[in-house]
């Protein structure tokens, strides 16, 4: 009796390893395809932007080019003002991230550690309106601009986007749940003065959450697109998103030199992600969490 | 919209006197007191007036603009209540965006949560290189959309792209994917859950690591398998982060705008062909034929419909937690 129930079980334990191995193999593989169809769109964007004009345009594709070659990419810096789009996305993204930085934390530690009246109609007014798409108030935003005359100018470009509802409830949720009232009140009896507080404890207590909210908000004004779109009309203030979509109408079939623009629209990010590639998920991930 | 102007500015006026009353008393006479409040009050007031400029100002005028007829090039715009919202009505354009784009929110949205929370769930196991899948996953969503637009536009190329070419072995004959309205939108839908996918399954890989693991032993011990695991525990417990998902991607993929700019209304589509969706009805309104007005009545109509479907999605999903 006992003999045949040890037998059985070792019996399943081998099939239950091989079951398992199968199945692991399947997972893999199934993962790997799914990889490959996510890099596909990147593999033949790269391959693409080293072809001659010849080899684009042949039946059937090939996926390494046969005389691979810098043209497209010459034709990009030489035709295009790339170099100078790259520095107002990176002008706009910067300034853009600071602001929200700067603004998020006050109005967090505000919103998260004192009381005054209207504080909660004020709070509730945030996070209102933080479900409004900001393409549904663009129209009046934009004679706004117009009545600061801040059209085609870097600080129209900018002006949306130094401020995130999102950002202050980050901010206001984090100060309240990882700083504590006693460490803030002691230093007030120490004798520390409010913007010293606001220096010297809110601020380095806060570095985790504002690194979510710095990424975030950096990959939202790095993005823009709809508001350059209307508010730019000189292309030396064009940010990179906004300088590729006009390459298409200006190489319209011509897909090497269009790729080669892509492909150069996409390395800062891409660098940026491989150096940084944990702390952006990390972050990305907390910004959703806390959100 | 003059009338509107010093109204606004007239009850700021009055609000701010009655806070400044309620300040003093409020503040009383202990100075360190006085000091906290004054430090709250230095530092919260430029930041809220920064927040009404840019948000609440240009939010509550679009509601007033959708009752005027307003042409940015003419000096008059006449109050025509509900004018705008009737013609709104009759107006095919706007109707099929409307359509458009609920297709593409709803697919885009589905699609992408169905694909992204079995792979979170696997990636979350014991699996080796898991970091690395991570990183493939996430890598399109990370990347700037125009680019992608443009890369996706030649995959769907009808003469040389490279899905044309797939599907030519499997004997199937070339499609102008971008070219007829009915396909674009698909192709769109396709290009733009590839392109959030990794994003909603980096969300749902946090909220799985947040189930406590004595749940899973738990269950495991009274004999519960896979697919009972996911119904009765991960399911359940991912509820606030699928909601979060789900409130996110829905608002998102309303505002669709960018990939259907570049990829429909390039040199290469007919004239007929662009995918009408409700931004790019706004924006065509607004600065192709200055009917601001009108574009705004629109504007409103998005945000009612974004509204009312984030309150269904957290009535729905609050029900039966806390």
């Amino acid at each position: 009796m006992n003999l045949v129930n040890t037998n059985r079980t070792t019996d399943s334990r081998q099939r239950e390893r091989l079951q398992r191995n199968v199945k692991s193999i399947v997972t893999h593989l199934i993962l790997i395809l799914a990889s490959v169809i996510m890099l596909i769109p990147f593999v033949w964007m790269i391959s693409t932007s080293f072809k001659p004009a010849s080899e684009i345009l042949t039946w059937p594709p090939k996926l390494i080019p046969i005389n691979p070659t810098w043209a497209n990419y010459f034709k990009v810096f030489t035709t295009t003002l790339i170099v100078r789009y790259f520095f107002n996305s990176l002008i706009i993204a910067v300034v853009s991230t600071l602001f929200v930085l700067a603004t998020s934390l006050v109005a967090g530690y505000i919103f998260a550690k004192f009381r005054f009246p209207g504080r909660n109609l004020l709070f509730l007014l945030i996070v209102a309106t933080a479900i409004v798409p900001f393409e549904a108030y663009m129209v009046p935003f934009y004679l706004q601009m117009i009545a600061l005359k801040w059209i085609n100018t870097y600080q129209g470009i900018i002006a949306p986007y130094v401020i995130m509802s999102f950002g202050i409830f980050l901010m206001r949720q984090h100060i309240s749940s990882a700083i504590p009232d006693e460490f803030i009140d002691a230093a007030r009896i120490d004798g520390a003065s409010e913007w010293s507080i606001f220096r010297l404890i809110i601020v380095p207590m806060s570095t985790s959450a504002m690194g979510a909210l710095g990424t975030f908000a950096f990959i939202q004004a790095w993005g823009a697109f709809i508001w350059p779109l209307l508010i730019a009309s000189s292309d030396k203030i064009f940010n990179m998103e906004l300088g590729l979509a006009a390459f298409q109408f200006k190489f319209s079939v011509d897909y090497g030199p269009l790729m080669a623009g892509s492909v150069l629209n996409i390395i800062p990010i891409i660098i940026a992600f491989i150096f940084l590639r944990r702390q952006i998920i990390e972050n990305i991930a907390l910004s959703g969490l806390k959100g | 919209m003059s009338v509107s102007k010093t109204r606004d500015m007239s009850g700021n006026v009055v609000g701010s006197r009655r806070l400044l009353n309620r300040l003093v008393k409020f503040l009383g006479k202990n100075p360190q007191r006085r000091a906290k409040y004054l430090f709250c009050y230095v530092m919260l007031t430029p930041v809220m007036l920064l927040f009404g400029y840019i948000r609440v100002y240009p939010i509550v005028r679009t509601f007033i603009l959708s009752f005027y007829k307003y042409d940015m090039m003419s000096k008059i715009h006449p109050f025509i209540g509900l004018l705008n919202y009737q013609a709104l009505l009759h107006d095919s354009d706007f109707i099929q965006a409307i359509q458009n784009t609920t297709i593409y929110a709803f697919a885009t949205v589905i699609l992408s949560i169905i694909l992204s929370l079995p792979l979170a769930i696997v990636l979350a196991g014991k699996i080796r290189f898991s970091p690395l899948y991570q990183t493939i996953f996430f890598l399109p969503f990370i990347t700037p959309m125009v680019a992608m637009a443009v890369a996706w536009k030649w995959i769907y190329d009808p003469t040389y792209g490279i899905l044309n070419y797939f599907l030519s072995i499997f004997h199937i004959s070339a499609v102008g994917w971008l070219v007829y309205p009915a396909t674009a939108l698909w192709a769109i839908i396709a290009m733009s859950v590839w392109k959030v996918i990794g994003y909603n399954m980096v969300l749902f890989l946090v909220g799985i690591k947040n189930i406590p693991a004595t749940y899973y032993e738990a269950a495991t011990l009274d004999g519960a398998n896979g697919l009972n695991l996911f119904r009765h525990i991960t399911f359940p417990l991912l509820r606030p982060m699928t909601l979060f998902v789900l409130v996110t991607s829905m608002i998102n993929a309303y505002n669709v705008f960018t990939q259907i700019y570049v990829m429909t209304l390039g040199s290469q589509s007919a004239p007929g062909s662009a995918v009408r969706v409700l931004v790019f009805e706004i924006y065509n309104n607004a600065f192709s034929f200055f009917k601001m007005g009108y574009a705004s009545a629109e504007a409103v109509v998005l945000t009612m419909i974004v509204l009312v479907l984030t309150i269904l999605q957290f009535r729905y999903f609050r029900t039966g937690e806390e």
